[in-house]
């Protein structure tokens, strides 16, 4: 039993954290976050050249990472930063192509942004309920149907699109200047986009591709915990900072019971996230890795949005405010429960488990 | 990262597990399992059973006759005997008194109060709150005068667990009122035998005799009885309350509890189907198992940082709180899957302390008000919020 990071996740950690610290602080991030392309591209080569993207992927496939714990190093410290980087379907795609045995070269060196399209406007989470079909036509497969809330989708290059092949999710490769794509900024920074397929030419990568599916969603969602626990543990450093110096009624408002006590609550909770965090990391390849992952986005669903409330809530006024950054840590904070499964669909897994056993 | 248990410490799991397996009688792990409340007599007999295997005292020293575990294997041992459903160590001369007298006894109070606590001669209690004194326990009031080479007590504790079984009791008491309340206090040891003492039963919420009160008038006692230096008792009561905190996140008997949970909600049938396949039963008992192997996690964190720089720090109170109302939540959804079952009083209270319930009821609801003490008692999960307050958040 080892709690402490290995020496070069510890390095890996520490070079981005001060990286995103230095060089893209809150109030850039806040310029490129809101707008289009909600991507810095000088920024996005610097993070790459840190080894950000080659930490996503095993060594076998070019990296030098690929395990749940380098998916929690990498993206707790963009938490921190309340980084809006297409990350997340950088290391969703990396998974794929992982599985694939495909080459990634492109995507670990930066050069080429991908991006991963499961989730369909009436089911966004289901693999099962997948209306996208993809028809064979000359050497490849054309695609049709309409991909929702593909994150990154705006800034990328290549989109990997599940879409149902002979009755099966498959995955397939589509060139994003082939496609129709929506992109938009989100409420919490960070772009996503609809993807509109109508007969868009694909390049199949993976037939009868459920389970590899289901890998990148558990890694997905994996990394959202591990930016969640880095958002909040920023959250809490920076409302008890508040609490020091903010005085009302000639004393330092931290000086109040009713809000020590819930400090200390948000506290437990984000303690809570990181251990149950590191289970889900610890699990990601192995065979309960799904139950672990549905635990982990349940718990931290239910606590990054009492951090988000409770952090606005101690603050008063300042935290309604775009100027201070509480207010978009806790935007963050809560919309990110939306992202690849929400507290109750993820309860529900574990739910479904539990009867089953 | 590695969440995995050394070789060795699996080895060991092993060996605590089949020497349960083979040692604890099944009459005692019955009774603990059906959540009938330990008599005497088998909190005496299993000590008895650790003892000859020199694992009783988990928290002593090698030199004082302790196994010499790490925090891990501790941990081990404890989430084992949990799983086998072996009584809780009484804790009070193990636990409690036991390190202190390591750490501030005379060599003369360790040869003599040592073996009696390991072999079961003594069975120690707590004299520590007053009526008014619980969680402001700086405060209490008990007084010990000295004179020549005597102490005269005179007032009252409370809460005193099991103390009708002992025949000793080690007590916080005033020795100076004219200093800060911290620096008047003295841990002295009672022989409950001595005149002058009473003990009087408290029947608890849920009917059971579990803890006392126990007035003293011109109770004499040696000054030799006196642990560590007069006036510095209120060092050894914080050293104490460290040692009552390991183990505190109570994670085994968490686990214990939702497996029986899980039990009930399979076999208790509701709407024509398992209650388990209710889904707003069965989302509360997910979400509670959730919040537990979160915990878990939280524990061995905890436990690897004690490893690492020797003792726990402040930070185990997040266990206390956490771990506190997952267990309540846990004996809540065990009382409610039993429903209207759970109702009847749980009838004769014997002196042993003995409950019964209708089969399969478990005590349910007996348990469930029992339990929610674990959140006052060893400092109440508000005083750890201000302990946390202070140490972690720096308010």
């Amino acid at each position: 039993m080892d709690f402490n990071l290995t020496e070069d996740r510890r390095m890996l950690q520490d070079s981005l954290t001060r990286y995103l610290g230095d060089k893209y602080p809150v109030d850039h991030r806040n310029k490129i976050a809101y707008e289009l392309p909600c991507h810095d591209p000088a920024k996005w080569g610097e993070m790459a050249e840190l080894g950000a993207l080659f930490a996503l992927a095993p060594e076998d496939a070019g990296g030098f990472g690929g395990t749940g714990f380098d998916l929690m190093v990498v993206f707790e410290a963009l938490g921190r930063a309340l980084n809006p980087e297409p990350m997340l379907g950088a290391a969703m795609a990396s998974r794929l192509l992982t599985k694939a045995g495909a080459d990634q070269e492109a995507l670990l060196s930066g050069a080429t942004k991908y991006a991963v399209a499961v989730g369909e406007v009436e089911a966004p989470y289901e693999l099962d309920e997948i209306a996208c079909t993809a028809t064979a036509k000359g050497d490849g497969h054309v695609l049709s149907g309409r991909k929702s809330s593909v994150y990154g989708g705006q800034a990328a290059d290549v989109i990997l699109v599940a879409a149902m092949l002979d009755g099966k999710p498959a995955v397939f490769e589509v060139q994003a200047s082939d496609a129709q794509v929506a992109g938009y900024p989100m409420m919490d920074g960070g772009g996503a986009a609809e993807v509109l397929l109508d007969d868009t030419p694909a390049k199949l990568l993976m037939a009868d591709a459920t389970d590899a599916l289901n890998d990148a969603l558990n890694a997905g969602a994996l990394a959202l915990c591990a930016e969640a626990v880095g958002v909040m543990e920023v959250t809490h450093e920076i409302t008890l900072d508040y609490l020091r110096t903010r005085k009302q009624f000639g004393v330092p408002i931290g000086k109040f019971q009713v809000l020590q006590h819930r400090a200390v609550d948000m506290l437990t909770e984000i303690e809570q996230s990181r251990s149950i965090t590191i289970k889900a990391a610890s699990e990601l390849d192995g065979p309960e890795a799904a139950r672990f992952v549905s635990m982990a986005k349940n718990l931290i669903g239910r606590a990054a949005r009492l951090v988000a409330e409770e952090s606005i809530q101690m603050h008063g006024g300042i935290a309604m405010t775009w100027e201070y950054p509480v207010s978009h840590y806790a935007k963050r904070l809560v919309m990110l429960d939306a992202q690849l499964g929400d507290t109750d669909y993820h309860l529900s897994r574990v739910v479904a488990g539990l009867q089953a056993a | 990262m590695d969440l995995s248990f050394s070789a060795e410490d699996n080895a060991f799991r092993e060996e605590v597990r089949s020497y349960l397996a083979e040692n604890l009688p099944k009459r005692i792990s019955d009774a603990v399992r059906n959540g009938t409340e330990q008599t005497k007599e088998m909190a005496e007999e299993w000590h008895a059973i650790l003892n000859a295997k020199g694992w009783l005292a988990t928290t002593w020293g090698v030199e004082f006759g302790g196994p010499g575990w790490t925090p891990v294997q501790k941990h081990i041992f404890e989430e084992e005997c949990c799983r086998a459903y072996a009584p809780r160590i009484v804790p009070f001369g193990l636990n409690m008194l036991g390190p202190v007298l390591q750490a501030f006894g005379t060599k003369e109070q360790q040869d003599y109060y040592l073996p009696r606590i390991l072999d079961g001669t003594d069975w120690w209690c707590q004299g520590y709150s007053e009526p008014g004194a619980g969680s402001d326990l700086a405060s209490l009031k008990t007084r010990a005068v000295r004179e020549g080479d005597e102490y005269v007590i005179n007032g009252q504790k409370t809460w005193t667990t099991l103390g009708q079984h002992a025949n000793k009791i080690f007590c916080l008491c005033r020795t100076d009122t004219e200093v800060k309340q911290q620096e008047g206090i003295s841990f002295i040891l009672v022989d409950l035998d001595t005149p002058g003492i009473e003990m009087r039963p408290i029947r608890l919420i849920e009917g059971g005799h579990e803890v006392n009160e126990v007035f003293f008038t011109d109770v004499r006692v040696p000054v030799s009885n006196l642990v560590g230096e007069e006036n510095k008792g209120w060092t050894i009561a914080k050293f104490l309350l460290t040692h009552e905190r390991t183990g505190i996140a109570g994670v085994g008997f968490s686990m214990q509890s939702l497996e029986e949970v899980k039990a009930l909600a399979r076999k208790i049938r509701r709407g024509g189907r398992p209650l388990i396949q209710d889904p707003l039963f069965a989302a509360r008992i997910a979400q509670a198992e959730i919040d537990l192997e979160a915990m878990k996690i939280t524990n061995l964190r905890m436990l690897f940082k004690a490893q690492q720089q020797g003792a726990p720090g402040p930070e185990t109170s997040i266990l206390k709180i956490k771990g506190t109302v997952i267990h309540q939540e846990l004996k809540d959804l065990a009382r409610r899957a039993l429903g209207p079952v759970a109702a009847p009083f749980p009838g004769a209270m014997t002196d042993g302390n003995i409950m019964f319930g209708p089969e399969g009821t478990s005590n349910n609801a007996a348990r469930y008000f029992n339990n929610r003490k674990t959140s006052i008692f060893g400092g109440s999960n508000e005083i750890q919020r201000n302990i946390l307050t202070k140490t972690m958040l720096e308010l």
